[in-house]
């Protein structure tokens, strides 16, 4: 990883102040269709408001934002026009986007309109900007200050502390201190992800798509989730991150994994039990295996253009997009929405946990082509470990066999 | 259907009908009233995770309103998510599903009584073979010619898909109907000179009522309730109410929101209690002369 | 009535069923015999806002190009049915043979996706289609027993199972029976442990979705037998009563039998919907453990998969196994339409 970028990246993140003097509608489009599709929560609904600010007489802005938007963004995308000119995807998302060939790279765009977009925020792959990125995001670790002290550890650096201050916070009276999301359906893949790549694991083979995590990193990462379910509600299956979050602010947990995104929920004090709010603190990931980088992976949520599109389309979405992560959509609300990558940032306390889980070192998301099929692998065939119905090197050969089907389907294995 | 036979029994027997149906009324209902009850409440309440007891007593609900109830979840649903537009979209699409469907469905199946061919037995298995289609495989079949052809999002597409998805389960219900129909009424109106088609307007559409209604009651549940189709082939503007209470969950559940969706299904769920109270004759007497003499 | 006739009549919902379920059922079996093609990987480096990483991506040109080529896709047959994640042939064929024993091969076999799922779902089948008609029988004699001006509450009550939207109903019932909610604090102290968790364990998780399933389907069988007791022949029932026949013997020899037809329906939609079970698996994040082949598809079509290949192919299986269950009724059906086409 280069330095530099990461450099730029903390810097937006740590907030450089800036002035924010762009004006809402005015947005310097002629003319052009806009329609943009994206994920259902308060961030991504603040740039595409202020997408929709750049509608005139002659430019029509469409939004539709539903949690259903990876199911539709590709076929949409696919027609020719496009029924959406811009993606709001993720790490994980752009991928298939990118695959199939439907994102129009940016780099004329940038040329012409938009050389003032800070080179952090942009994504390169193949040397192409493929979309412009706004919000960061992870997984990362709270505790709650006040139960930590009372049971007399300090704030866990690494899972085996992290197990052990468990232990004692247990002994103290609260019967499951350790919340994390490790519902099955999509949830408890990405724990593995994290945990994986937090030992060091490699998902494949260098260069290739045949699976590598049938090995001793993978038993480690396994075993250290199952000690982990020991401190958790005995529902940790059924846990998606609503539910963490409830559990936390009724402050049933001591410390938790969850999404960078949720922690100004859980600080807001907001129908939270009383105690819990003021005490939340954000932190790194703890590591694993004893390596030094916090055992998550690192998430970018970012707009892109559609390919099958006009070059007017194509200019007018650009414009429209730029307009709405302009650091004027940055106000007293919306500050606290999300770990924006957004110039005139103002980190709060809520932001620590991904900030710090950055300057760790965390690898982002894996983009293989393939990677999907490797999430939901893990997804499915992890339940029967953690429940005790089979052991590891089970629960890691069958792992790969449903990958392998799957990436046999994919065409990316013979 | 007058004070019946049936009607009389002992008394104890009478004490053991009734005490099982207000135990299920109980539990057909409680999660119902709950709901209700608790969509006057915030959601740090309602969906305790402390003690369940807290939507009872709503201790969040008085910190955070003043009060034991809070109408926030009502306002906030219909005020400033302007429920109702989803409720408009939702009455054209019930209003032409079910239209549509017992158009379709009713001339399908008196052709279906009436032909007397064994072909009539294979379009039937043949119907009720489309209906095992998954409907998740086949929305997302739809998608991608749907946008290529510009028909996406518009609520013409929902409808027509919604009466095609409802087409079997309409056919078989409406069929074994007319089947109950006597034969000689439509024919010697025919032998008086009617055409197959006016027999079938003068004679049968009077007398076909009680099954369309009830055929019709089933369409309307399908469509009303629906959510798989209307969530993944309408945009945000032409939504209607299950993905519109969808969205007030959000991916990730927003504070507050989630008593929007809450207090958008108790009162989503108010039209149909006027419909059953008004159309529960009609059910009874439909279902009767159709599926259950088939 | 003449064919051409026969052919006007039905051609509207005709038209409206080939269009949009046969088009696709045929598309769904292409799809599930042609896999996408070869994808051509490219190494290269990428950077996103958190540093720069080599890493694979599709070669859209070349991939492209294999399209052009072939635009179908890539023809695999039955591939698709029989890998791991389908029927699983080569690997039951491997557990046969190196299986210790009888519960070893099971335990083996239910560990394969398809079959796991295929437990549950016919499980949940079995029990849920009767248990749910014999509920809505119930009820609809007790509301037939009920004064008059009763009936209308009652029978709005009874449907309300039926239409609150499942989307949201479930998310309620999932929160009442967490460890802490309303219902879960009532079953812990009706068994007696203040431990116990509904969603905890597999066994608990199964009975849930079977309460839930008989719940929420029990009032279509009662509306439809509730309509049906309104035909039952007065004369019928008065005379068997003069014949001196117990309220039991009516039950059993008059009503019943009347309602007979009734149930043949109520049999035929119920175990297709019961097949099909998905909603209170996903409403219930019951995934880890039941499965359904109808899950199956859904995770398969969500994005992070996009195994089309794989859903088709479990779409065709879905199909066929509604056609094996449903053939005792379909041939039952096809006797009395003999009977009442002649």
């Amino acid at each position: 990883m280069t330095t530099s970028i990461r450099g730029l990246a903390l810097s937006g993140l740590l907030g450089t102040t800036m002035l924010a003097g762009a004006a809402y509608a005015d947005c310097g489009i002629a003319a052009g269709k806009v329609s943009i599709v994206g994920n259902d929560f308060p961030a991504i609904h603040t740039v595409a408001d202020a997408a929709a600010a750049c509608a005139t007489g002659t430019v029509e802005v469409k939004v539709n934002l539903t949690k259903d938007h990876e199911k539709l963004n590709a076929p949409g995308m696919t027609a020719k026009p496009a029924e959406y000119s811009s993606a709001i995807v993720a790490s994980s998302s752009i991928v298939p986007l990118m695959g199939a060939g439907l994102l129009r790279p940016l780099d004329d765009l940038i040329a012409a309109h938009g050389t003032d977009i800070p080179k952090g925020q942009l994504i390169t792959i193949d040397g192409k900007v493929m979309a412009v990125a706004f919000m960061a995001n992870a997984q990362h670790m709270f505790v709650r200050k006040d139960v930590l002290e009372a049971a007399g550890v300090a704030a866990p650096k690494t899972y085996d502390e992290l197990l052990a201050a468990a232990e004692k916070v247990r002994a103290g009276g609260m019967a499951s201190p350790f919340c994390s999301t490790y519902g099955v359906g999509w949830n408890l893949g990405q724990e593995f992800v994290n945990m994986y790549l937090g030992m060091g694991g490699e998902f494949f083979k260098p260069g290739s798509a045949e699976p590598a995590v049938n090995n001793e990193k993978g038993v480690a990462a396994l075993e250290t989730m199952k000690a982990l379910t020991g401190y958790m509600n005995p529902d940790f299956l059924t846990f998606d991150s609503n539910a963490v979050t409830a559990e936390w602010e009724a402050g049933n947990c001591a410390i938790a994994t969850l999404w960078g995104s949720r922690a100004a929920v859980l600080m807001d004090g907001k129908e939270s039990a009383p105690g819990v709010a003021e005490n939340t603190v954000a932190a790194a990931t703890p590591s694993a295996g004893g390596n030094a980088f916090p055992a998550t992976t690192l998430w970018w949520d970012g707009w892109t253009v559609a390919a099958n599109i006009s070059d007017e389309d194509a200019a007018a979405t650009f414009m429209a997009m730029k307009a709405g992560i302009a650091p004027s959509i940055l106000t007293a609300n919306t500050m606290g929405q999300a770990v924006w990558m957004i110039e005139g940032y103002q980190p709060t306390a809520a932001a620590q946990g991904v900030a710090e889980s950055i300057a760790g070192g965390a690898p982002s998301y894996p983009m293989e082509p393939y990677m999907g099929a490797m999430h939901m692998a893990a997804d499915g065939n992890l339940a029967d470990f953690l429940t005790g119905k089979e052991d590891a090197a089970t629960a890691l050969a069958d792992i790969e066999a449903a990958y392998i089907a799957a990436a046999k389907e994919g065409g990316f294995l013979k | 259907m007058t004070a019946n036979v049936a009607d009389r029994r002992s008394l104890p027997l009478q004490a053991v009908l009734v005490g099982f149906l207000i135990v299920w009324i109980i539990v057909a209902a409680f999660p119902f009233l709950w709901t209700l009850w608790g969509s006057f409440k915030v959601e740090g309440d309602f969906f305790s995770k402390a003690d369940w007891t807290n939507a009872l007593t709503g201790p969040m609900t008085r910190t955070e309103t003043g009060g034991a109830f809070t109408g926030r979840g009502y306002q906030g649903a219909w005020v400033t998510n302007e429920f109702w537009r989803a409720g408009l979209n939702t009455l054209i699409v019930v209003v032409s599903v079910v239209t549509i469907s017992l158009t379709f469905g009713t001339l399908g199946g008196y052709a279906l009584a009436r032909s007397g061919y064994r072909y009539v037995f294979w379009v039937l298995i043949v119907a009720l073979v489309f209906r095992a289609m998954p409907h998740v495989t086949l929305v997302s079949g739809y998608l991608l010619p749907f946008f290529q052809w510009n028909l996406w999002g518009h609520l013409p597409t929902a409808i027509i898909v919604l009466v095609a998805i409802n087409q079997p389960f309409t056919l078989w219900m409406l069929t074994s109907f007319f089947q109950n129909i006597p034969k000689d009424l439509d024919e010697s109106a025919m032998v008086d000179g009617c055409s197959r088609f006016q027999a079938f307007r003068l004679v049968i559409i009077p007398v076909m009522w009680p099954g369309v209604i009830t055929t019709g009651l089933f369409s309307f549940l399908l469509a009303y309730n629906d959510f798989a189709v209307t969530a993944m082939l309408l945009n945000q503007e032409n939504q209607t109410m299950v993905p519109k209470i969808a969205s007030f969950l959000g991916t990730t559940q927003t504070k507050g929101n989630v008593m929007f969706a809450v207090s958008a299904v108790v009162s989503a769920t108010a039209p149909l209690f006027l419909l059953v109270m008004f159309f529960q004759r009609q059910i009874v007497s439909g279902l009767t002369a159709g599926a259950v003499k088939g | 009535m003449k064919h051409k006739t026969f052919l006007w009549f039905i051609l509207p919902s005709a038209l409206a069923m080939l269009l949009f379920i046969a088009m696709p059922i045929v598309s769904v079996l292409l799809q599930s015999v042609f896999a996408p093609h070869e994808q051509v990987i490219r190494e290269v480096e990428n950077c996103d806002v958190f540093g720069c990483k080599k890493s694979t991506i599709v070669d859209v040109e070349a991939t492209a190009a294999l399209r052009e080529a072939a635009p179908m896709g890539r023809f695999v047959g039955t591939a698709i049915y029989t890998d791991r994640n389908h029927l699983a042939l080569s690997e039951i064929g491997t557990i046969w043979s190196s299986a210790t024993g009888a519960a070893d091969f099971f335990k083996q076999v239910l560990n394969l996706p398809f079959y796991g799922a295929l437990t549950f779902t016919l499980t949940y089948t079995a029990l849920v289609t009767p248990l749910a008609i014999l509920l809505g029988f119930s009820i609809a004699l007790a509301v037939n027993a009920i004064p008059r001006f009763l009936r209308g509450p009652a029978i709005f009550f009874s449907l309300l199972p039926m239409i609150v939207t499942p989307l949201v109903g479930a998310l309620i019932l999932f929160w009442m029976v967490d460890a802490r909610g309303i219902l879960g604090v009532a079953i812990q102290s009706l068994v007696g442990d203040p431990d116990l968790s509904v969603k905890a364990s597999t066994p608990m998780m199964w009975s849930m979705l079977i309460v839930y399933g008989v719940w929420s389907t029990a009032p279509f069988a009662f509306v439809v037998y509730y309509a049906g007791l309104q035909t039952v022949p007065q004369d019928t029932l008065e005379s068997a009563m003069i014949d001196g026949a117990t309220r039991w013997q009516r039950l059993r020899f008059v009503i019943i039998p009347h309602l007979l037809p009734l149930t043949t329906f109520l049999l035929l939609i119920k175990i297709m919907d019961n097949f099909r079970v998905f909603e209170p698996i996903v409403s219930f994040n019951a995934g880890a453990h039941a499965q359904s082949l109808s899950y199956f598809i859904y995770a398969d079509l969500s994005a992070t998969n996009r195994l089309l290949s794989s859903a088709a192919a479990t779409s065709v299986l879905t199909i066929l196994g509604v056609v094996v269950l449903l053939s005792p009724v379909i041939v039952h059906t096809w006797k009395s339409f003999g009977r009442t086409a002649s």
